[in-house]
């Protein structure tokens, strides 16, 4: 694939993310902030996105494994993973988050399990197609090209 | 003696310094790029007992943005604590949508300026103008 398909592919993969909810205006406000200075910004952003949501989807795990659950620190997760998803534009992550802590309010067990479930999905997907998004962007600079924006 | 704004240079201006109160690693991350962009010098800290201490051993910083759901010490106790240490710092609480009760007390905790989170640069630089307006 040339240099001026990969373009026109990760303009297409990207807007489509934004369609399907995937990604909202906040993800834009993070590219916005990366230039020649710190070219890596995104990428270290999601990164770290990733990492911290991981280790919260064990902690709600194994919150919600217990014997007598302790809605108020499956609700601190929660908080917390809904916070970074709000921050990096993980639209759909960040809506299951809230259903998640009504549930948690309610100390309804069979939704949180369900939210929790959903969460992880959500996660996987634009986990995914982040990856994705970013071997293509890398693909391109490998060729010599810039990446497009907007 | 008055002395014009017009007539401090940007050379002569010192720097602007800020401390950006938040438990997320994420937000936290975002909030200090947004800043270092704008050239402000600035330092972070998890929670809001941690932004008590740091005034208490003797810092100070012209912008505090304050997350307002933080474990130890919420943003509101925080901001409590700052304004009765006589911390006169622009403090711009910046939080996800809550209840109108809970921004409220918020602002009555303190607060100069109250932002809805996630931050993004023109949130931050209304913030910064509204702090330049009250110089």
């Amino acid at each position: 694939m040339d240099l001026v398909q990969l373009q026109r592919q990760l303009v297409e993969y990207r807007t489509s993310l934004y369609h399907e909810g995937f990604l909202d205006e906040q993800f834009t406000q993070l590219q916005e902030l990366q230039d020649e200075n710190n070219p890596d910004f995104v990428v270290e952003v999601v990164s770290l996105f990733f990492e911290d949501s991981e280790r919260l989807l064990n902690e709600l795990t194994k919150a919600l494994e217990q014997q007598n659950i302790d809605f108020k620190k499956v609700d601190a997760h929660v908080h917390q993973l809904k916070g970074s998803s709000s921050s990096i534009g993980a639209q759909r992550v960040q809506r299951i988050c809230i259903a998640f802590r009504n549930y948690c309010e309610e100390q309804n067990v069979q939704g949180c399990l369900k939210c929790l479930q959903q969460v992880k999905n959500e996660y996987s997907l634009v986990k995914t197609k982040l990856e994705f998004m970013f071997q293509l962007e890398q693909q391109i600079l490998t060729a010599g090209g810039s990446i497009p924006m907007q | 003696m008055a002395q014009s704004r017009h007539a401090v240079t940007k050379e002569q201006s010192p720097k602007i310094t800020a401390l950006v109160v938040d438990d997320n690693m994420v937000n936290r991350t975002i909030h200090q790029r947004l800043l270092d962009n704008l050239g402000i010098e600035n330092e972070v800290v998890c929670n809001g007992k941690e932004a008590v201490d740091v005034h208490c051993s003797g810092k100070n910083f012209d912008l505090i943005l304050m997350d307002m759901d933080m474990p130890i010490m919420n943003g509101i106790e925080a901001t409590r604590r700052l304004r009765e240490m006589g911390i006169r710092s622009m403090i711009a609480g910046v939080s996800t949508r809550a209840m109108e009760q809970e921004i409220q007390a918020f602002k009555e905790a303190g607060l100069d300026d109250y932002q809805e989170k996630p931050l993004t640069m023109s949130k931050l630089t209304s913030i910064i103008r509204k702090m330049n307006h009250n110089d």
